[in-house]
């Protein structure tokens, strides 16, 4: 917990300013900290200029030793429905400069069935090294065997930094994975970066509902985890030159033992443009007042050959389904161009689109928080915006 | 059977908000909430109980007034409630919350099958639902959307969700699911349920009940900590396009035009 030693404390109020939690409180000219509000971030701590601010159990877990037998930076494939899928091409863009500043090998975890097919792109796309572990009995994915083999890795090639993409499958089982390490893993990563002297990974993501960024490290554990979102980092340009070495690992079968299985995987039918592939995002919040009215946003779509998006508050009113929502507890979306349609802009849905290349909103509340984070606003009736928009597109392309 | 589900009280996200002026966040006026997914798990355990009997209890680790919330469970059909509250525990990031949660479900003898949310609105991870099955050595799936359970296999048939669609798993009991909110509607607590609450003595486990060493809970245990935190800034354009509708729309689409996507 926080201590403040009353000695040295002059009263001077910049812990209270820089608390984002408002935990702390100068009364009688000393700093008083509200427990129950306190996050132990530590921010205080680094700001008082009298060092009379100190968190028990924190102060002992400085710049530890680098931890030498521990090198290398991995990326995991992500391999499913038979092929790896492009969240994989953006980790190793991102892990290549934490490779590079750390002057250690990248290397990319490929587990499956059938993959050796796909140990060129890796290397193309960045890898200095492919760990090849194909089993038939890895070709559907269940958690614990991808778990036991991910670990057997680790716990044979000891790498420093490991990074997985947070997709329904990473969020599985990569957790798993961590605690069976008994390391540290940090989601939802949206920057990533190293600092030389202690090689610690800084790990930066969103925290309490994105109203706050938060920078994360894992001093004294290895390997340090994180996984990142799909369209949040950036693939590299393929090198067809890049030599890489290729390590097949054989498994005891005895880490493919699980008493789950899968019965079945049912790919659905996508009416519509897949939100995961979408140059174009047109997205309904809750302004749009009706499920009726979401027709207006379905036909912008659909002439602008886009996809279908939607706010917490509209999947959860039920005018459409979760696989629609971005945000927080939704998709992470990069689109050439975002259109909200009655989106407020709460901080859980921008952290979701605000990589969108060009942002538009029409919303009749001239504050709401999204015009905050757009290109081009409009403050108007989304029931008489989005029909003359229909209408003027259709006038455009002769229609 | 046995059926735990593991619940947390966390802000009310939707009203958390920041004061650009002051630099902190508003949290006057915030309720605290029963995380909305952990509300599916309940009602789902629940329905497993009225369908095969057995028993529902919940725990969550918290601080003390996350008593508030499992008293809010036992009024939606919960039979039992346990807090898992010390001051060790507090700071704890995923691998140290998994650590005393398992502990707590130990000492409650085991589950048949633990109910978790699919994340909490605060943290926004869903890393304790599989840390916790890591913990413990059970199967599990995440993001189940449906479930069935076949009493005379012990297995529990599940709709897990992906990007493109979803898996049909079978999992052989003692398992654990993270559920999303399609999977039920949660039930609006009941009189009989309030006033059952209401009356309730809901145990209090630190790390002496619990048999932890404190430096393996809370922000001790914790593999990660945050150095720093600061504003999300965004830059944008925020060009308001002024005039009647018409004005508006002709000039928003000669924008698309210059930048080529219409």
């Amino acid at each position: 917990m926080l201590i403040i030693d009353k000695d040295k404390c002059t009263g001077c109020g910049e812990c209270e300013e820089v608390c984002a939690f408002g935990a702390i409180t100068i009364k009688d000219d000393t700093a008083e900290v509200d427990h129950d509000m306190c996050t132990l971030c530590g921010t205080c701590v680094d700001t008082c200029p009298s060092g009379a601010l100190t968190i028990e159990g924190k102060e002992e877990r400085g710049v530890e030793s680098d931890k030498a037998d521990w090198r290398g930076v991995w990326i995991v494939a992500e391999y499913r429905l038979g092929k790896i899928f492009p969240v994989t091409f953006e980790l190793l863009g991102c892990a290549r400069k934490l490779a590079d500043k750390l002057d250690v090998p990248l290397s990319a975890v490929l587990i499956g069935s059938n993959i050796k097919q796909f140990i060129d792109e890796l290397i193309k796309y960045g890898a200095d090294r492919v760990y090849v572990v194909d089993h038939p009995g890895l070709d559907k994915f269940l958690e614990q065997p991808y778990s036991n083999v991910l670990v057997h890795l680790v716990k044979e090639y000891k790498p420093e930094i490991i990074l997985a993409g947070a997709t329904a499958q990473g969020r599985s089982y990569i957790p798993a994975v961590a605690t069976m390490l008994e390391t540290g893993l940090t989601a939802d990563c949206t920057e990533l970066d190293v600092r030389i002297e202690d090689r610690a990974l800084l790990q930066t993501r969103p925290a309490f509902g994105g109203n706050l960024l938060a920078t994360i490290v894992c001093p004294n554990h290895r390997p340090q985890m994180a996984t990142i979102r799909p369209h949040v980092m950036k693939a590299l340009e393929p090198d067809e030159s890049r030599k890489a070495d290729v390590i097949e690992v054989k498994i005891d079968d005895s880490l493919l033992e699980t008493s789950s299985k899968v019965v079945d995987s049912i790919v659905e039918e996508q009416t519509g443009v897949d939100l995961a592939n979408a140059d174009i995002i047109i997205t309904a919040g809750r302004g749009m007042e009706c499920k009726e009215n979401l027709s207006l946003v379905e036909e912008l779509a659909k002439l602008l050959d886009g996809a279908v998006g939607a706010t917490r508050a509209v999947t959860d009113a039920g005018w459409l389904s979760e696989r629609h929502q971005i945000g927080q507890t939704g998709k992470t979306v990069s689109p050439k161009l975002y259109i909200g349609c009655g989106v407020s802009g709460a901080i859980q849905h921008i952290v979701g689109m605000k990589g969108s290349d060009i942002i538009v909103a029409i919303n009749k509340d001239p504050d709401a928080p999204i015009f905050d984070v757009s290109t081009y606003g409009i403050v108007g009736d989304v029931k008489e915006v989005l029909p003359k928009l229909i209408d003027k597109i259709k006038k455009e392309r002769g229609l | 059977m046995r059926f735990v589900v593991c619940i947390k009280q966390v802000p009310d996200a939707a009203s958390v908000r920041f004061d650009p002026e002051k630099g902190t966040l508003i949290r006057e006026g915030v309720d605290s909430i029963i995380n909305p997914f952990d509300l599916n798990a309940i009602e789902a355990a629940v329905q497993l109980k009225e369908q095969v009997g057995g028993e529902v209890i919940c725990i969550s680790m918290g601080p003390p007034q996350a008593e508030a919330a499992l008293r809010d469970a036992l009024a939606l059909g919960v039979d039992s409630a346990v807090l898992l509250s010390d001051r060790a525990f507090a700071g704890a990031d995923t691998l140290a919350t998994t650590r005393t949660l398992a502990a707590g479900i130990k000492k409650l003898g085991g589950a048949d099958i633990v109910f978790c949310g699919k994340q909490a609105i605060d943290g926004d991870t869903a890393q304790v639902g599989p840390g916790l099955a890591a913990r413990l050595g059970l199967n599990y799936a995440t993001c189940v959307s449906e479930l069935e359970f076949k009493a005379e296999e012990n297995i529990l048939k599940v709709k897990r969700a992906w990007e493109e669609g979803y898996d049909i798993l079978e999992l052989k009991l003692p398992a654990l699911l993270t559920v999303l909110t399609c999977i039920n509607t949660p039930r609006v607590p009941s009189l009989k349920g309030k006033l059952k609450a209401k009356k309730a003595k809901i145990p209090v486990w630190g790390t002496n009940e619990l048999g932890l060493d404190a430096s393996l809970v809370g922000l001790s245990g914790s593999p990660t900590q945050v150095v720093t935190t600061c504003v999300p800034k965004f830059e944008a354009k925020r060009e308001i396009l002024e005039g009647e509708v018409d004005d508006q729309v002709n000039a928003l689409v000669e924008r698309l035009k210059e930048v080529g996507i219409l």
